[in-house]
């Protein structure tokens, strides 16, 4: 047998070179703290970092420690702020990051964001100092516009991907695309599938034209349907393509022009789009759905006999977006072909009509769970469940990973037994043993909150509205969930003393967020100064908190950091930590 | 980090120390509780839950409103919870809907159990619900306990508002479901009320007097009452919070709760116009809502007093030769 072997006596290349295979943020980690040594040689060949919120750490301490990176990942805002919740002008700019980049990582090669405001002074920055940038990833960002974006068209020589996911762009001009230079062959991926505007339909086919490995092609609603057949000719070696507007006067030469263009993208994995859908000219699609492994239909307003006909012919479909259109009957359908179903959303098409406009209910999801075995991820609205019908979900499909179900109208009980909800979720949580990830609604007792902390042991993010009776609901998450990260919740009674009881738990934690609970000004300022690297910020626009000290607090958000208090916190947002304390003393 | 896992320990009996008496009471009796009845509570059942608690009733009289339902509730269902016992020192069920700052959510929230528990076999009864709600805008704001239609409210359901935007464009579409509301814009023919030009649906809104401008999203409401109801739930609290500061703080409850009414028809002290995509100042309410909805790109609340007769008029003739033209 060996005798023990030193790790530093291994020569540092060595150890680098068996670093470089170890992919998971999570081990690079551990990694780090082995010992001085594989710190070291791990800080300097670390290539990709991962800042889950923006404000945990500056970019100058990220960048001290790690010099030689490449990739950038970086989110900002509360995820809540996808639902309104967050203010305008709260936070998250990016301009910070790219400005210590631009200086500390000149050969930065890629970077996604996240929820961040990402201004146009940004966009030219990195066009103008990152020279061998190439891949750009804005997902819900906002604050820029085709102007930012033309300078990175323009200057970025080898960008590879530009992906505008769902991003808020001012877009006055179109001609953007234009600004690609004609030397600019490099583009594997394009989604600019959020902006609003027409863009030059003669400089997207020229780009399409000389870009031989675009893969990614995901097109507005600006772009016509009749032109969609000429670029599918001019590119067959699509995977994943977001379609424009699609409809159009019927007319059979369309049609067979687009079907005929279609059955030549024999790579096409992946359709979304779909905008002011025609049904009629829905089976030009037909030829590539047996390969389609991703479709999202979720703007789409087919109506669910159209859509079981397009699902049926989707046998490899392991994740379907798509509106309550589908209505049971199709979710039956699903189930019935596509055995490899891994993910499932289902939005509502009317989320603010009184009475359901369409005919789906519980029982799609449970045909769903029945039907297909590899079922991990699900994203329901609807408007009635049933413990039972939760419960047969959770023995179904124990794999399950992300389970969000939203049921429109706020605290609706079972609709079978008048029962609030709590052991249909407490089925889901007990038979899921690898969830991650779980939003609740409908009626909720503590009781509900208890099962989730017994049980949830895996679980990371939890999402919860209007659901509770008493701090003990709180309690229990923060007691029992151990690998819990992220807590979102609106409308609860949840208040101090859960929130004190807790308070090293939530260094452990990315980020809590509470809205319209019951957390009082004092307790605020009480976790502020017994935590130091707790951020606790409360966000009031109707003015200073303390001067109201008999309400609770409107809006709360706390998050660890390492680098203290950010500076950028607008009018209506306080820190209330060791320094406001000292400031009241 | 250093010793993270250190403070894990310590920082819990730091606080307790911060904690008030009754705090760390409730721990222990936390503590005793779970020892007593841990096995029965974390049995999965589906049989209703406790059934022991009576603190129901004990309700503190502010949210006497609440509670009425929900004593509905409780009687029609004979659902009580077993594990609100730390609800004891005035920390009611809900507590937060007697806080102003959801004054719409804290009555709507409550209606589905309650319409449901009134009948849930009949759609024809329930649908009898909502044509409770006053159509006279001038009620809305403090009536709103009357309307069953679910409210905005800001998260809720929570979907992401760019896509709000693209499916309620989209829907507009389709055949209509029947709506008291309903509009032309709804019926098949018609083109979609937010023009797929309509990239943003969020208007912004400013106040007169208030200095924090809002931004609502149009989508969202289908009515100028829901609108005028969303303006009251905008601007009452920070109102409030403004006249406030300025009489010194000594401003009681009542004055600081006045409800936003009338924004509509004029008889209010705040009158609400629009800014329309060719620049001009119109009243808000009467041209049809869709027609409205497509082409408002700010909105303001102005003293109704600065809306001077000759501007009204001035206002109503341009809105005349809009619809003329």
């Amino acid at each position: 047998m060996l005798k023990k072997m030193s790790y530093s006596s291994l020569p540092e290349d060595v150890l680098e070179h068996v670093f470089s295979f170890v992919q998971s943020d999570k081990d690079r980690n551990v990694i780090s703290l082995v010992c001085k040594s594989w710190y070291e040689i791990e800080r300097w060949c670390r290539r990709r970092i991962f800042v889950g919120n923006c404000y945990a750490v500056s970019p100058r301490m990220a960048i001290r420690r790690f010099p030689e990176v490449r990739s950038v990942e970086l989110k900002g805002k509360p995820h809540f702020a996808d639902f309104n919740l967050v203010p305008e002008g709260w936070g998250g700019y990016v301009y910070p990051w790219i400005r210590a980049m631009a200086g500390g990582y000149p050969w930065l090669e890629e970077l996604k964001l996240k929820r961040m405001v990402v201004t146009d002074e940004s966009l030219e920055l990195i066009a103008k100092s990152l020279k061998n940038f190439k891949v750009l990833v804005l997902s819900s960002c906002e604050g820029f516009s085709t102007h930012g974006l033309a300078a990175i068209a323009a200057d970025c020589k080898n960008l590879k991907e530009l992906d505008l996911w769902e991003s808020d762009v001012e877009d006055p001009s179109g001609n953007w695309l234009s600004k690609f230079p004609d030397t600019c062959t490099s583009l594997v991926s394009l989604n600019i599938a959020c902006l609003g505007s027409e863009v030059s339909f003669s400089a997207l086919e020229r780009l399409v034209v000389r870009c031989p490995n675009l893969r990614t092609l995901r097109l507005n609603r600006a772009v016509p349907l009749e032109k969609l057949a000429h670029l599918l000719r001019q590119a067959p070696q699509l995977v994943e393509l977001g379609t424009g507007t699609y409809s159009a006067d019927l007319r059979p030469d369309i049609f067979s022009n687009l079907a005929g263009a279609f059955s030549g993208c024999k790579e096409l994995k992946s359709l979304s789009g779909f905008w002011d859908v025609v049904p009629a000219y829905l089976p030009a699609v037909y030829s590539v759905c047996s390969g389609l492994t991703t479709l999202n239909l979720s703007y789409a307003t087919i109506q669910s006999p159209d859509l079981i006909k397009l699902v049926s012919q989707c046998p490899k479909l392991q994740c379907l977006w798509v509106l309550d259109y589908i209505e049971d009957s199709g979710l039956e359908a699903l189930a019935a072909t596509c055995k490899d179903l891994r993910e499932l959303r289902v939005f509502p098409s009317e989320p603010f009509g009184d009475e359901p406009n369409v005919s789906l209910t519980e029982q799609g999801l449970v045909l769903v769970s029945e039907g297909c075995p590899k079922l991990e991820s699900v994203l329901y609205f609807c408007r009635r469940m049933s413990n039972d019908a939760l419960v047969t979900i959770a023995k179904n499909r124990p794999s399950m990973i992300r389970f969000r179900l939203c049921i429109i109208d706020p605290q609706t009980p079972d609709y079978l037994t008048l029962e609030p909800l709590d052991v249909g979720f407490g089925a889901i949580v007990q038979h899921c043993k690898d969830l991650r990830r779980l939003s609740l609604s409908g009626l909720l007792t503590d009781r509900v909150f208890e099962y989730i902390g017994t049980y949830a042991k895996k679980l990371e993010m939890l999402s919860v509205a209007f659901a509770g009776e008493s701090d003990l609901g709180l309690h229990h998450v923060l007691s029992g969930c151990d690998s819990l990260r992220k807590l979102e919740i609106m409308d609860c009674p949840f208040g101090d003393k859960a929130l004190l009881a807790n308070a090293a738990k939530l260094e452990t934690m990315r980020s809590l967020w509470m809205s319209s609970c019951s957390v009082s000004f004092e307790a605020c300022k009480l976790l502020g100064q017994k935590m130091p690297r707790l951020n606790v910020e409360v966000i009031d626009e109707s003015g200073p908190p303390d001067s109201r000290p008999e309400l609770p607090v409107k809006k709360l958000y706390i998050y660890r950091t390492v680098t203290g208090r950010r500076i950028d916190m607008p009018g209506f947002v306080w820190n209330v930590g060791e320094d406001s304390a000292l400031r009241l003393s | 980090m250093e010793g993270c896992s250190k403070t894990g320990e310590q920082a819990c009996p730091q606080l307790l120390d911060l904690m008030a008496k009754e705090r760390r009471k409730w721990l222990v009796m936390r503590d005793g509780e779970a020892s007593s009845s841990e096995e029965k509570k974390l049995e999965l059942r589906l049989g209703p839950p406790g059934g022991e608690d009576k603190r129901w009733s004990l309700k503190d009289s502010t949210n006497r409103e609440r509670d009425d339902h929900h004593h509905q509730y409780l009687l029609s269902l004979g659902y009580f919870s077993s594990t609100n016992n730390s609800n004891n020192n005035g920390f009611s069920f809900l507590h937060h809907h007697s806080s102003r700052s959801l004054p719409v959510m804290a009555k709507e929230s409550s209606q589905p159990c309650c319409t449901k528990v009134a009948d849930l076999q009949s759609a024809a009864e329930k649908k009898a619900f909502p044509s409770s709600a006053p159509a006279k805008n001038t009620a809305v704001p403090n009536s709103s306990q009357k309307r069953t239609a679910p409210a905005p409210v800001v998260g809720w359901p929570p979907i992401r508002s760019f896509r709000k935007n693209l499916a309620g464009a989209s829907a507009s579409k389709l055949p209509a479901s029947e709506s008291p509301n309903d509009v032309p814009s709804k019926t098949v023919d018609e083109k979609p009320a937010h023009e797929p030009g309509r990239k943003n649906p969020f208007v912004k809104i400013n106040m007169d007097g208030v200095p924090i401008g809002r931004k609502v999203d149009l989508n969202a409401y289908d009515s100028y009452e829901k609108l005028s109801a969303a303006v009251d739930e905008l601007f009452r609290g920070l109102l409030a919070a403004q006249r406030d500061s300025s009489a010194g703080g000594l401003v009681n409850k009542q004055e600081e709760e006045k409800a936003i009414t009338g924004v509509l028809d004029g008889s209010g002290e705040y009158t609400l116009v629009y800014e329309d995509n060719e620049g001009d100042r119109m009243l808000v309410g009467d041209v049809p809502w869709h027609m409205f909805v497509s082409t408002v790109t700010r909105l303001r609340v102005l003293k109704s007093s600065e809306v001077s007769a000759l501007s009204r008029e001035k206002f109503g003739n341009s809105r005349q030769d809009k619809i003329l033209a």
